[in-house]
């Protein structure tokens, strides 16, 4: 399958590196699963992490947004230091996520689960919110809008109502990432969105993800297994294999590396 | 002197009511680490075990088929726990399945006050309930002969159960279903079968220890309550260790018995009732997974 | 075809966002609330308003609090009865060492208090879940109970054990019958459901959902972990509190530690789980079900055996009963009689059609 990404001029044209990651080890009791990892992701761009299973690339991601610590190296957003900060200063500082297992909140409809990810544009304390005062009226309206349009881009409108835990997996996925762009992120950062997809959820997710890249220019780190997406949809990617770096480039450089080739055949290195 | 005395007499009498919650506590372990369900009903399964035994020895049982025929009914309790509780509940939160045991606990209180009524009744082992004469002499210490003999049946269960889970096949298939039932049921180990035997074994359990407390203070409603203390031992000792449970419940025992007599004077008594539930927070905050229990990683 | 939707077109998000979005629904509610208010304290009898609707209404307030807590935010808790325990005592205090105390100031005021004392045991939840946090709950509720009975303050130093609550008087009115009981505790229920209302729907119950499905995706998104649970035991024990305030001077006529058992925690947490978890409705329901089903077992055994029952017995059947229901209910219908509400609605917007 192929998705026509650079036949038209970028919106958001690729910028200097808005985080960079720096000599990042980590380790869970004796298990290493991150040795000295190096690597920047620029602005606007779409840059993959892809590796053979248990490379660590779930492992970076958590780095990233502050729910693993790592126990060296340093860890940078937009120029700023941010190691070891905490999951919620990492949403506050722009950079949002979604879960390899789904991490949605089943017991709550579509429309509440995307609301919820407006939770950093919504002040109103829960005074304000019992006795319904106008701040608090004012925000839900306007935080609905938002997410009306969310729904829209998605094309989930017709089970904007419908309690998450009953929707199928590919569903559930789109309305995750929902929940994720709902909170107009800087850094968006995908743990395998296509996992479990057949070929048309695959399409559709591509092209979702692609223009919320297109669109409102928010900077792309997926994970992801399938090649061929991969190699159609990102700039630039980082390949991992047992917790280090192996290869780092365009799709095409990676695709031609040996190393990356070794790694996945599984020949001894 | 005396003083020291005193705190030695108040520690050991701490120590062996200790022994009791772990008794207590151990049925919860046992249901735990087998099925991975917290059975809130242990306490009306020891309270409904002992009734029964007095209640059959009232009607005319000797002791020796009193208590056959007592742990075969704990043994049929268990089953049909199982069967009609916990089956048709199999998949569910684990707090759903902690509330219906909630919900187990009244329907066990009630049948026990409508087969056998609500009068205290008073259970014989043959044991009396006075200070052991050899000790009182020699170390001048006045420890109760029922509260010795209970230490010694605690003891003998809880190596008896350590052995049964690590050593035998059984013991291992135990662990297996605890960890994983469905991965269990993949290499062939009978879920049911076990799940049955687990349940009656822990109602064997419940009617040891509800024998031995209720030849110490009468088989009465507000053992029951007793389930509730054996909590803050579980969370101290870990859910899921048997030897944990022994060393949880000696220092809640202890502990409380303590707190009572130097600090509760100055408060106006009645400690007991709140302080193992608080060194059980503290713990918690400290080391939740208790002394002894597994760490518990959560993996994003 | 009389309970339909045809027709009735929501134009912008905030008539979206409407408590009853159906014409249907709003004109049942209006007519409930005429006639709670306006009938109901005509034509009961004072046993029924006495023994029913009010302990109906205090219980549905404290099911309330237990169903924020437990239901909407996920935190286990037994406590209930502690935290009725606090606001009953606290409302005693304000009314008898501050002169001219208005009632409803110090029912406000008895919240709080139960209010503060809830996010102090509610602070172990920021590293505890589930039965762990259960336990420490559980500590709150047998050390309040204690220290409620063992410190005389409380009680002020009264040697005789049993306080009488002091009559309830709003500006200068003194509300004494049981109409009058019946109306202000139904105002005071009816306004803090309304505001619980609010809050399930908006942002805060978003967020208290959020930590009790999901915590760390909802701390990755930036909710406020800490700030959301302790709130809702904030919140949850303020309910508990006026609860417990309105059980003491509306229903009981005493105040005292033994009336707020962990017993009566026990049957606070069946409330909401047969009524529905994470509902309002569920609240109202559970409560009802909860007073009514002695009642019902009693009368059933009289009609069935005669006068010569022993009380026992029925006690005993009751508790049988209960934890029955208790089992039945999670495994057939977990989410509670407001799901089965919700469904007959569902049902009744298709009558007379099949489907």
């Amino acid at each position: 399958m192929t998705v026509q990404l650079h036949a038209h001029a970028r919106a958001f044209p690729i910028g200097g590196p808005i985080i960079e990651v720096q000599d990042i080890s980590m380790a869970f009791g004796g298990v290493k699963a991150l040795t000295k990892i190096s690597f920047d992701v620029r602005k606007h761009e779409v840059r993959a992490i892809i590796g053979p299973n248990g490379a660590g690339k779930s492992s970076m991601l958590n780095v990233i947004n502050g729910v693993y610590r790592p126990q060296e190296g340093t860890l940078r957003f937009a120029g700023e230091v941010i190691t070891g900060i905490t999951p919620r200063r990492a949403a506050h500082l722009g950079i949002s996520r979604t879960f390899q297992n789904i991490a949605l909140f089943k017991g709550m409809t579509v429309l509440d689960n995307i609301m919820a990810g407006r939770n950093l544009r919504m002040h109103a304390n829960f005074l304000e919110v019992a006795f319904r005062l106008p701040r608090a009226l004012r925000e839900e309206t306007e935080n609905r809008e938002a997410v009306e349009e969310i729904i829209e881009f998605l094309e989930i409108e017709h089970i904007r109502k419908t309690p998450v835990g009953r929707l199928p997996y590919g569903l559930q996925k789109r309305v995750e990432l929902g929940r994720a762009i709902a909170a107009e992120p800087k850094v968006l950062l995908l743990d395998e969105p296509m996992a479990g997809m057949n070929i048309e959820e695959k399409q559709d997710m591509c092209r979702f993800v692609l223009d919320v890249n297109d669109h409102y220019g928010t900077t792309i780190v997926l994970i992801e297994h399938d090649m061929g997406v991969v190699m159609d949809i990102s700039d630039r990617v980082v390949v991992l294999d047992y917790g280090k770096k192996i290869g780092d480039g365009t799709p095409d450089e990676v695709r031609a590396n040996q190393n990356v080739i070794d790694a996945y055949l599984g020949v001894a290195h | 002197m005396a003083g020291f005395q005193f705190f030695l007499e108040v520690l050991v009498g701490g120590l062996l009511s200790g022994v009791m919650y772990a008794l207590v506590a151990l049925g919860f372990v046992l249901i735990y680490k087998a099925s991975g369900v917290f059975n809130f009903a242990q306490g009306a399964m020891v309270f409904f075990a002992a009734l029964s035994f007095v209640g059959f020895m009232e009607l005319g049982a000797p002791f020796w088929l009193a208590l056959p025929i007592t742990i075969g009914l704990m043994a049929l309790l268990g089953l049909g726990i199982e069967r009609f509780v916990l089956r048709p509940l199999v998949n569910q939160h684990e707090i759903t399945l902690l509330m219906a045991t909630i919900g187990l606990t009244f329907v066990i209180e009630g049948v026990a006050q409508l087969v056998w009524g609500v009068e205290v009744r008073r259970l014989d082992l043959g044991i009396k309930d006075q200070p052991l004469p050899w000790l009182a002499d020699n170390a001048g210490l006045f420890i109760s002969q029922i509260d010795i003999f209970a230490a010694v049946v605690a003891a003998i269960l809880v190596a008896t159960l350590s052995l049964v889970f690590s050593r035998t096949k059984v013991g291992r298939a135990l662990r297996a279903v605890a960890d994983d039932h469905a991965a269990a049921l993949s290499i062939g180990i009978p879920l049911k079968r076990i799940w049955a035997l687990v349940w009656a074994i822990s109602g064997v359990v419940a009617l040891v220890a509800g024998m031995l407390w209720g030849a110490r203070s009468g088989v009465q409603f507000a053992l029951v309550f007793v389930a509730l203390k054996a909590l803050p031992v579980l969370i101290i000792g870990g859910f899921t260790s048997v030897p944990g449970v022994i060393v949880a419940g000696l220092i809640v025992g202890a502990a409380e018995k303590l707190a009572e007599v130097y600090i509760g004077p100055s408060v106006g008594g009645g400690i007991e009732s709140w302080f193992p539930y608080v060194l059980a927070i503290l713990f918690l905050l400290v080391r939740p997974e208790g002394l002894f229990g597994e760490k518990i990683i959560r993996r994003v | 075809m009389f309970y339909r939707e045809a027709g009735q077109f929501r134009t912008s998000y905030g008539q979206d966002s409407q408590i009853f979005p159906l014409r249907q629904d709003r004109f049942a509610m209006l007519a409930l609330l005429a006639v709670a208010v306006v009938v109901i304290p005509y034509i009961a009898s004072d046993y029924w308003l006495r023994a029913l609707l009010i302990p109906w209404l205090i219980f549905s307030l404290v099911a309330l609090g237990q169903n924020i807590l437990t239901g909407y935010a996920g935190q286990l808790s037994l406590g209930s009865a502690g935290f009725m325990a606090v606001g009953a005592f606290a409302c005693y205090n304000f009314m008898l060492r501050v002169d001219g105390m208005p009632f409803l100031v110090a029912v406000v005021l008895s919240g709080l208090c139960a209010a503060g004392v809830g996010i102090a045991f509610g602070l172990p939840s920021l590293r505890i879940r589930g039965l762990y946090l259960a336990v420490a709950t559980l500590a709150a509720q047998f050390f309040i109970v204690w220290a409620l009975d063992k410190f005389g303050w409380f009680k002020n130093n009264d040697p005789s054990g049993v306080i009488t609550a002091q009559p309830i008087v709003i500006l200068g009115y003194a509300f004494n019958t049981a109409q009058e009981k019946y109306l202000i505790v139904l105002a005071i229920v009816a306004g803090l459901a309304l505001l619980a209302k609010n809050m399930a729907r908006g942002a805060t119950g978003r967020a208290w959902m959020a930590v009790r499905d999901m915590d760390v995706a909802a701390e990755v998104m930036g909710l406020p972990l800490m700030r959301t649970k302790l709130q809702a035991f904030a919140i949850s024990s303020f309910y508990c509190g006026v609860g417990g305030a309105l059980f003491a001077f509306a229903y009981l006529g005493t105040v005292e530690p033994s009336a707020f058992t962990i017993d009566l925690s026990f049957r606070i947490l069946f409330m909401i789980i047969i009524g529905g978890v994470g509902t309002i409705l569920g609240s109202f329901l559970g409560a009802g079900f909860i007073l009514l089903l002695p009642i019902f077992l009693s009368v059933l055994f009289h009609a069935v055996f005669g006068q010569t029952v022993d009380a026992s017995l029925i006690s005993a059947v009751e508790l049988i009963v209960f934890g029955a229901l208790i089992i039945i209910f999670l495994i057939v219908e977990p989410h509670g009689l407001a799901r089965m509400w919700q469904l007959t609605k569902e049902r009744l917007r298709l009558w007379p059609f099949p489907h």
